[in-house]
């Protein structure tokens, strides 16, 4: 049962990484960079519906699903805003520029979200309790499996959304226009691919799924602070490279393969203090043996 | 960057270091703390330039190194006993500590600097993390709460005259032919393997030297501060480690030199304003980034090929 128990716990952390992997991947695949403010944008998104939720609250009752929507649209929205504005401020000036000043600047931006967000007069550095959304319940399965009402929700909209990206990606023209750019993006724009609207709107898709993602698991932790947004966010990458960096189901099964381990991990008496650690372990481990990633495929770097 | 009569330099700046270490009593203690600070950030910036700099990898995990060398050469310091206050021992003890460093640096380096760029970053930086963790729940350093009460043996002599050694060694080294390999897989790694420089082996050489450096920088860390925490090598430190990097101009020395004097002395002179500290450097890194991307002295824009 305890096994069980640890695999439902798990399958809930590894949806909420599956989904900030998912915005890595993306920025990725278009860009070929890792946008490391994702993390970041993630705890923006955690922050904004930790303000706008009482209001929420008073328009549309206590802890009522059409309020809990609310703020899950809102923070969604304002997130997929600061995503593309940094996009267009910091990282379009250099789209031409050597891969390694992107880098540089990615980790300028992250560290500037951070620090402007920990001095006491923004945010402040010490945690913050995080409101209820909806009503927590938690069903008693047999003797010992309890499943709580929140886990049901990470994974639910995990999965709606992952549909969602699926069906945007897929299915319709912009999707379709983000394949074109992340597979050659001098050949889209000579079809007529409006290259940097795509890479905007790429970046809000994935900040508007980290936002979600932020507020999951700000639902999970214990509070939210600046900094909460690093953790999952290295998890979260690493998770996109155990899937194969560029691969959306790759993603999401890094995601949940990587939430599941940890979660196992932390059950095993000797192991839990290492907890931080076994994540790079993981990454280590693939960037060892298999590089291109469980799904990804290796290329060969053409001159 | 060429030095003129490098060798005559570097005699003369170890016999003033070794000099000013005599007089050192009688300056006033926290200006020399001061000063040895920036002994030790030219140390640890002139090394993760010959890795970000000269060699164009981007590691992040600077400051795991010099835990390492720091932990290391400290835990020796405390457990020698008696031979601690030999003359000879406190350079052996730094060496020992830069080996381990680079010791570690290899084995982190052959699996991730076939990586690259952001791969390598992130693994570096995630190095660091787990160096912090181990650090963290190893009793025999301290654990979470430290180690404490090393002894008082760094002085001016022995950081002036290491920093002196590390820059010579580091510029000898990118200007060998030998060296010429570092800059190639910078400029263009494709060209420089076609060309038959083995890059792998080149980026594991300048990783492993830089993290030899660091660890060195952190035992004189070490025993200049007396107590080493965890915490104290997180990746802020790290990162301060990059931005003096980024802010000299990667890849030029003089540059880089001036960029840690300066920016050990700006938080010592700006107290008033260290709430502030992290977020003027992550402006700084932006704004050159966007606008200087060779470095706040350099007076010649030099344009590099994309990789």
């Amino acid at each position: 049962m305890d096994f069980l128990q640890q695999t439902i716990n798990g399958l809930g952390l590894g949806a909420i990484y599956a989904l900030i992997a998912l915005g890595y991947t993306m920025v990725y695949g278009v860009l070929r960079f890792i946008n490391f403010a994702h993390s970041d944008v993630l705890m923006l998104g955690a922050f904004t519906a930790f303000y706008i939720a009482p209001k929420i609250e008073k328009m549309f009752g206590n802890q009522s699903v059409l309020g809990c929507i609310m703020v899950f649209v809102i923070a969604a929205a304002l997130c997929a805003c600061i995503g593309m504005t940094i996009e267009r401020l910091a990282y379009r000036p250099l789209r031409n520029r050597p891969k390694l000043t992107v880098l540089i600047t990615a980790i300028g931006v992250s560290l500037l979200i951070e620090y402007t967000a920990q001095n006491e007069k923004v945010i402040g550095a010490s945690p913050q309790p995080f409101p209820q959304l909806l009503p927590e319940h938690a069903f008693q399965i047999g003797q010992k499996l309890i499943i709580s009402s929140n886990d049901i929700l990470t994974v639910a909209v995990t999965i709606v959304l992952l549909v969602a990206m699926w069906f945007i990606v897929q299915k319709t023209r912009v999707g379709t226009a983000m394949r074109a750019v992340s597979y050659n993006q001098q050949a889209a724009l000579l079809m007529g691919v409006p290259v940097n609207r795509i890479i905007s709107f790429t970046f809000g898709l994935g900040s508007a799924l980290a936002a979600i993602a932020g507020i999951l698991y700000s639902i999970r932790a214990p509070g939210i602070e600046p900094l909460m947004g690093v953790q999952p966010g290295l998890r979260a990458f690493v998770a996109a490279v155990l899937g194969g960096i560029g691969n959306l189901p790759g993603a999401v099964l890094g995601g949940v393969l990587l939430g599941l381990l940890e979660t196992f991990a932390g059950g095993i008496p000797g192991l839990s203090n290492y907890r931080d650690a076994i994540a790079f372990a993981i990454l280590i481990l693939i960037l060892l043996f298999k590089p291109a990633g469980l799904l990804g495929r290796s290329t060969v770097e053409k001159v | 960057m060429q030095f003129p009569g490098a060798k005559r330099w570097l005699l003369i700046g170890i016999a003033l270091a070794i000099l000013a270490s005599y007089f050192a009593p009688q300056f006033n203690p926290y200006y020399l703390g001061v000063v040895i600070d920036v002994g030790i950030a030219i140390i640890l910036a002139t090394s993760l330039n010959l890795i970000n700099g000269h060699t164009g990898q981007f590691s992040l995990g600077h400051a795991g190194f010099m835990a390492v060398g720091g932990y290391f050469s400290a835990w020796v310091s405390l457990n020698i006993g008696e031979t601690a206050t030999a003359f000879w021992y406190f350079p052996l003890s730094l060496i020992a500590g830069g080996l381990v460093a680079a010791v570690v640096g290899l084995l982190v380096g052959i699996p991730s600097l076939r990586l690259r760029g952001d791969y390598l970053a992130i693994v570096t930086l995630g190095f660091g993390e787990i160096i912090r963790v181990v650090a963290q729940n190893t009793e025999a350093v301290g654990a979470a709460s430290g180690l404490k009460g090393i002894p008082e043996l760094t002085n001016l002599g022995w950081t002036f005259g290491f920093a002196a050694i590390t820059i010579y060694a580091i510029s000898a080294l990118v200007n060998s032919t030998y060296g010429r390999a570092f800059i190639a897989v910078h400029d263009d790694e494709i060209a420089a393997e076609s060309n038959g420089v083995d890059t792998t082996r080149t980026k594991v050489t300048a990783f492993v030297t830089g993290a030899f450096f660091a660890g060195i920088a952190g035992g004189l860390y070490a025993h200049h501060k007396q107590f080493l925490s965890p915490t104290g090598f997180d990746w802020v430190k790290s990162i301060d480690i990059v931005v003096i990097v980024i802010l000299g101009g990667m890849g030029r020395t003089v540059g880089v030199i001036a960029a840690a004097i300066l920016l050990t002395l700006m938080p010592e002179v700006l107290r008033d304003f260290s709430e502030y500290r992290m977020i003027i450097y992550s402006l700084l890194i932006i704004l050159l980034m966007l606008l200087r991307p060779a470095g706040l002295f350099s007076l010649i824009p030099t344009r590099r090929k994309s990789s």
